[in-house]
């Protein structure tokens, strides 16, 4: 993976000796809150309902094992003993305290990790497909992209006040892990006639305006990306809209004055770019690429898997990997009844030994909030199985029912307007039994707190959004979401359901469509674009309306 | 008619815990029981006042609506506000467990 250099240390470094004064002057009364603010969070540090909360950048996901097992230590030493992983496949400590907070930031500094860029309206931390480097549909790595791409907005002196916040995706296969369509910018390399390029595709995005997004260049050579990227952003901020943060996002530039405006905009941005900048010196991008060369794959005798519980495991929990004696792993941070993406510290360790021990020393967090193990070879499935249950991290429940995306919501976020976490923990309850779950098969479910829908909702095959509605909290259904290649906006069900009647109602959802499916192939998601919403919405009001009566 | 007042307390957070906060009669309190009640919107206002005046010790002061039980003691109305008098409710390790040991 990306090693630092003298440069990126001394920046980082920097920046926390920074922060460290501003603290101190915050604390003094030398500044008052208002200067504050705006400097914690360019540092990562929000405060929310309960306290402060610490956000650190995971860049693409990708971490090693010293870093994992230093979170584990941050938890420890000034957290509580846990961490939540995030939609955006960061992290969050949820109790630091401010005195605190240079020292979380030079532990991190220690491991080559910061929460520069974590908030504000800046270009936030670059995700990626979370197999990048090991999935066998994978066209190139995009991790290499995704760090050119962090190294150029890093402190981007042009970049640092946009409209609004700006995100961008990149993934390396044609199945879409990293909902490139929900992004500022989605990249997706491909391939014309053999040369590597990127589709670049803008506007997309979650919160209250949902969009997908569209391409606005269908072949963009590789060289010219950052020019490019440059281009698009160049755009955004002198046309994107100040005067009200809701219309801000340049999806609904993109909206108001349509994607063939934009193009002719950027394409003239791009050719002055251009004549300036045209590109990345070759030893840059070699320096980079060489951050990411593949490990020396090892050989070894794979034995038949006899245990059902490993059997179940490598059923849900793996997924093909590029050497065909090799398997990625994803750990589930779902145990039933568990909060999505929440890790002990313990867990943490777990996971930064497995990682050494079996996967060459690296780990990926995912938008989905799980941790993955990239490259097991599928002779150690068993010690990493036995490690994993031993931990409780078990759990073989990817891309089923249980496998819940769930923002904070109102337990922990000052934005909620309700909570998600303990809607997500019934739903898993309802759920446990794991034989149910397989029966039911692939289905999305992702829960947001607020219309700004850190939790994905829009994407997912059965989305919950949680409002306020008359004083109390309010769920809104949306059922159809898609957040692959075939990126689909939810529709909304119809009137919302109180707390204690969206667990009832998303069982009778899958109640529905265990009936209506034509096969136990056809999935949730196909079944109810054959069918439509009707029967849905049937299935899910009737016995609401029969207990009002 | 002129609408008729709601009672209010002050809270907000602890500038170097980030704990919610409670304003009352000599500073602050952890526990929304403990709250100073405003029986009018003048009296509202001088405590917020006096809230935002304390920028050493706290963050962001907030009026909130409150209820007041047969004892007299404020209990919030919103559920937002209930959630800040406990925490979070999927650990036991938030202002509930903080407050058992007081």
């Amino acid at each position: 993976m990306y090693q630092y250099t003298d440069f990126d240390e001394q920046f980082v470094r920097a920046r926390v000796q920074e922060f460290r004064g501003q603290v101190e002057r915050r604390i003094s009364g030398a500044l008052t809150e208002d200067e504050f603010k705006p400097l914690r969070l360019m540092n990562g540090l929000y405060l929310q309902l309960h306290a402060y909360m610490l956000r650190v950048a995971v860049p693409y996901g990708t971490l090693n094992g010293a870093q994992m097992r230093q979170l584990a230590y941050i938890a420890d030493r000034w957290d509580k003993g846990y961490g939540h992983f995030t939609t955006r496949q960061n992290i969050q400590f949820n109790w630091p305290k401010l005195a605190d907070v240079p020292d979380m930031l030079d532990a991190l500094a220690d491991v080559s990790m910061h929460a520069i860029q974590t908030s504000g309206n800046c270009i936030r931390n670059v995700t990626a497909d979370h197999f990048a480097g090991a999935a066998a549909d994978e066209i190139e790595d995009p991790r290499p992209t995704a760090e050119l791409i962090r190294q150029w907005s890093t402190d981007h002196p042009e970049f640092a006040y946009l409209p609004r916040k700006f995100k961008v995706a990149v993934t390396g296969a044609p199945n879409d892990r990293a909902v490139t369509k929900a992004h500022d910018i989605g990249l997706r390399m491909i391939r014309r006639d053999g040369v590597p390029g990127y589709e670049v595709i803008v506007g997309g995005g979650l919160g209250r305006t949902p969009m997908i997004g569209k391409v606005l260049n269908d072949f963009l050579p590789r060289e010219d990306l950052l020019p490019y990227l440059e281009a698009i952003l160049a755009v955004y901020n002198q046309h994107g809209r100040r005067d009200n943060k809701y219309k801000a996002r340049i999806k609904i530039l993109i909206h108001e004055e349509g994607v063939e405006t934009m193009r002719s905009r950027v394409d003239a941005e791009f050719a002055r770019i251009k004549a300036e900048f045209d590109g990345v010196p070759q030893h840059v991008v070699e320096r980079i690429r060489a951050g990411f060369l593949p490990p020396v794959w090892k050989e070894a005798d794979i034995a038949p898997v006899r245990d059902p519980g490993l059997r179940s495991f490598i059923d849900t929990n793996t997924h093909t990997h590029k050497q065909a004696d090799y398997t990625i792993v994803t750990i589930s941070l779902k145990g039933i009844g568990e909060t999505p993406g929440d890790a002990t510290s313990d867990q943490m360790r777990v996971m930064a030994d497995l990682a050494e021990r079996f996967s060459h020393d690296e780990l990926r967090v995912s938008h989905e909030q799980n941790v993955i193990l990239p490259h097991v070879h599928k002779a150690d499935l068993p010690a990493v199985y036995d490690a994993l249950r031993a931990a409780g991290l078990a759990t073989a429940n990817i891309g089923l029912v249980s496998d819940i995306i769930a923002c904070p919501g109102m337990d922990y976020c000052a934005l909620a307007t309700a909570r998600s976490i303990p809607i997500a923990q019934e739903i898993s309850e309802a759920f446990s039994d794991l034989d149910r779950q397989r029966d039911v098969g692939p289905l999305k479910i992702k829960i947001s707190g607020c219309i700004n829908a850190c939790g994905h909702h829009h994407v997912a095959h059965i989305g919950i959004l949680g409002l306020e509605k008359k004083g109390v909290e309010s769920y809104q259904i949306t059922l159809g979401g898609d957040g692959t290649e075939n990126a689909a906006i939810g529709e909304r069900l119809g009137p919302g359901f109180a707390a204690d009647e969206i667990v009832p109602a998303v069982e009778r959802l899958i109640a529905a469509y265990l009936d209506l499916r034509l096969t136990p192939q056809e999935t949730f998601l196909e079944a109810y674009v054959r069918v439509g919403p009707a029967p849905f919405k049937a299935a899910a009001y009737d016995e609401v309306q029969a207990n009002a009566a | 008619m002129p609408k008729s007042f709601t009672p209010q307390i002050v809270t907000a957070n602890d500038l170097m815990l980030g704990d919610v906060i409670y304003l009352t009669e000599g500073g602050w309190s952890r526990r929304h029981g403990d709250a100073l009640v405003a029986r009018s919107a003048s009296e509202a206002q001088e405590m917020l006042a006096t809230a935002q005046a304390q920028a050493l010790k706290i963050v962001g002061p907030y009026l909130a609506d409150t209820v007041l039980d047969d004892a007299g003691r404020p209990a919030p109305v919103h559920f937002r506000e209930a959630f800040r008098t406990r925490g979070p409710s999927n650990y036991d390790h938030g202002k509930q467990a903080d407050l058992r040991s007081v």
